[in-house]
């Protein structure tokens, strides 16, 4: 063989800026980031304060009130432990949750494939009801749209929200402090993982089911129970890029350790075989909260009663403030830098 | 969770690593050849933690790093066809070809499908009898059986709108390389253990004879990855050059020959360009010429394709462990990966990845 030379040997031109639009735009991660402050901040967001919440704070004759919207397009319709029309209220319920408001009343928009069996909306309006009915909220408007067969994937709906802060609450992704535990509402990585095996028939042995529920009730009972500073819903990107997001926010250090993050054993196994990590992996029934170092055991142990935090635990804490940073102390005493999502989730080779 | 937590045990990553720190005098260069090695290593933080003495090297088995520029370019051109059903292994969706990536295709109109195996390829075939549906057939040899399969099954049953774009590479072939280079600073190697669980590791003796350097191979969990250390560690010090198995729950010495009979059926060594190391004798696998009519680059008449690199990316010198991930004057600044300039920095096996997400720290502090 000759002798190769490898110095000067070079990878690829650099990838063009894509002129279209991928998928990875929707993940939640660094793409959609740079799609909206790149696209839509700049044109749409000039008069919007940028907090880039869960929801945003919009304030009328000196009452605070959260207004938030978000559009579900998830295949299959009907999940393990869910289907799309519990996951479209739930989904707005807690974003307005995040603010620390009282959701109370909600928007529908349906998008509908001509050919969508009215058995299948029948189910999903049901699932609707029933959700909003948990929450505790009302859909006060909605509306309509067909598009011919091909135009849409069977059924896709917007919901939008809006709720009530009350007095004294000051909750944001900017509002992390020095020394305030963070505190996960239980086990993540459940909602993608069960979409996931449904979707490409994975056919894992244990049943997984999405953990999508309504979480209102929840930050209200830990609202009362101590001092909250940051609260969070890890949808799409999962709980690192939530994190990465708030150390941006309120520009502190934060530190994991990750013997204690909950994760199902069955989510760890399909991880471990398809080359995920749940810290990636959407949820769409937890929340992450930041909470004052001093009442963060009593905040827990509210948590811990309610049906949606039962497996709620204390994953870290933040360490100083100045340097936006999330660090992972691992099981093995090592230490590693965590990062968001950077596109679309994909499963590894071998 | 079994078979993964007792891998992972604190209190035994402490002893394997106080062993390590008491055996080593010297300074050492070890290469883990497998880019799931170099992740876990950092995924863990177990870099850090090794004596001082110990440089990890990371090695070229990253299979989405060096399949070369002209397969991604032919992937492209073929899965951009209207009448095509392009399935591939998700981590290489987001590898750059000469001017777009297989997302864009996908997102152009081209009809791109991740699959988990190329078994799911063939049934998506048979339910789209109008479609011609080609599978991307990359990796090692741990890849190579599955993917062999799926073109045997193909062929016994009769499905005719199914296809392979093969590249598959050889770990042995590049090891060597890795060695024979004058560049080469590896003095012992931590062999890719789920390469050797398919092919044994009765390749390795000549190699280690011949460059007079040890070869252990190692598993990819914490306990794993250091048993293979000290292994290489101890040889390294008493001035040996053996071949060891450190992962014995998985490989043995002959391997799984019912996989390696597969592939010896569908496939033979071929010469294989790796991107950003060049062309390695007989380091590929092609299909035999029994099996050509499954060939998606004869039934696409992709031919020749220009190709251009550019002298940004070091990936060359990064595959070959010549550089690390942050002596690259492009990394975690022009070079992400959202928008990678090089292979490494896009898979879940490439280094700069794997710098990327875990040690960023190196550039920001």
């Amino acid at each position: 063989m000759d002798d190769l030379d490898f110095i000067g040997y070079t990878c690829p031109v650099p990838i063009r800026p894509t002129d279209t639009v991928v998928l990875g735009h929707g993940s939640g991660g660094t793409l959609s980031r740079d799609l909206l402050n790149r696209l839509f901040l700049p044109e749409l967001g000039k008069a919007a304060p940028r907090a880039l919440d869960d929801s945003a704070v919009v304030v009328m004759d000196g009452q605070r009130y959260a207004l938030t919207t978000d559009s579900h397009v998830v295949s299959p319709l009907f999940f393990p432990g869910g289907d799309i029309g519990r996951l479209a209220i739930c989904g707005t319920v807690n974003d307005l949750a995040m603010s620390g408001a009282t959701p109370v009343a909600l928007t529908c928009g349906f998008v509908l494939e001509e050919g969508l069996s009215f058995d299948i909306l029948q189910q999903v309006v049901k699932s609707m009801q029933d959700a909003a009915k948990e929450a505790g909220v009302y859909i006060a408007a909605g509306d309509t749209k067909v598009v011919q067969k091909g135009g849409a994937d069977k059924l896709f709906i917007n919901t939008s929200g809006i709720g009530k802060i009350n007095d004294g609450i000051n909750i944001s992704g900017a509002n992390a402090k020095d020394g305030d535990v963070i505190i996960v509402s239980g086990t993540i990585g459940d909602h993608g993982i069960a979409v996931l095996s449904a979707r490409e028939n994975l056919g894992f042995e244990t049943k997984l089911e999405s953990d999508v529920a309504p979480l209102n009730r929840l930050v209200q009972a830990m609202m009362n129970a101590g001092e909250i500073h940051v609260l969070r819903d890890p949808t799409r990107g999962g709980l690192a890029t939530s994190l990465v997001e708030i150390s941006e926010q309120s520009n502190v250090t934060i530190e994991l350790d990750e013997t204690t993050l909950p994760v199902k054993p069955a989510v760890k196994a399909a991880c471990e075989m398809l080359g995920f990590d749940p810290l990636y992996v959407a949820n769409e029934g937890k929340l992450v909260a930041f909470v004052k170092e001093n009442d963060a055991e009593k905040i827990l142990g509210v948590m811990k009663k309610n049906n949606y935090g039962g497996d709620a635990a204390i994953i870290g804490k933040v360490i100083g403030v100045g340097k936006a940073q999330v660090r992972m102390r691992t099981a093995i005493g090592g230490t590693r830098w965590v990062d968001m999502l950077p596109g679309e989730m994909l499963p590894r080779i071998c | 969770m079994k078979y993964v937590d007792e891998y992972r045990d604190p209190a035994q990553v402490k002893a394997l690593l106080g062993e390590i720190g008491r055996v080593v005098t010297h300074p050492w260069k070890l290469m883990e050849i497998c880019g799931g090695q170099t992740h876990a290593f950092l995924h863990h933080g177990l870099d850090d933690m090794l004596p001082g003495g110990i440089e990890l090297v990371h090695g070229p088995g990253c299979p989405v790093c060096v399949t070369p520029l002209e397969q991604i370019d032919k992937a492209l051109m073929i899965a951009a066809r209207p009448e095509v059903i392009f399935t591939s292994y998700g981590d290489m969706l987001r590898v750059p070809g000469s001017t777009v990536d297989l997302f864009n295709v996908r997102a152009k109109g081209g009809d791109v499908r991740v699959v988990y195996s190329p078994l799911e390829s063939l049934k998506i075939a048979q339910a789209n009898p109008d479609k011609r549906v080609v599978f991307f057939a990359i990796g090692f040899e741990t890849t190579a059986p599955p993917n062999a399969m799926a073109v045997l099954q193909a062929r016994q049953r009769g499905i005719k709108n199914f296809s392979v774009l093969v590249s598959h590479v050889c770990v042995p072939p590049a090891m060597e390389a890795v060695l024979g280079s004058k560049h080469n600073r590896v003095q012992a190697f931590l062999a890719a253990g789920h390469v050797c669980a398919v092919m044994g590791y009765h390749e390795y003796p000549p190699l280690a004879e011949k460059y007079k350097v040890p070869i252990v191979i190692t598993g990819f969990e914490p306990v794993d990855l250091l048993r293979g250390v000290l292994a290489a560690v101890k040889q390294l010090e008493a001035g040996k050059a053996e071949v060891e198995n450190a992962y014995e729950r998985a490989v043995t010495f002959e391997g799984n020959q019912p996989a390696q009979k597969v592939m010896g059926t569908v496939f033979q060594p071929v010469d294989r360009k790796w991107r950003g190391i060049g062309m390695i004798p007989q380091s590929g696998l092609g299909l035999r010429p029994e099996f050509e009519s499954l060939d998606a680059e004869t039934r696409f008449s992709v031919g020749e394709i220009v190709t251009q690199e550019s002298p940004l990316c070091i990936a060359g010198e990064i595959l070959q462990g010549l550089k690390k991930p942050p002596q690259c004057s492009a990394f975690g600044r022009k070079c992400m990966p959202q928008s990678p300039l090089g292979a490494p920095m896009v898979s879940a096996e490439g280094a700069c990845s794997a710098y990327y997400k875990y040690h960023r720290d190196v550039i920001y502090g």
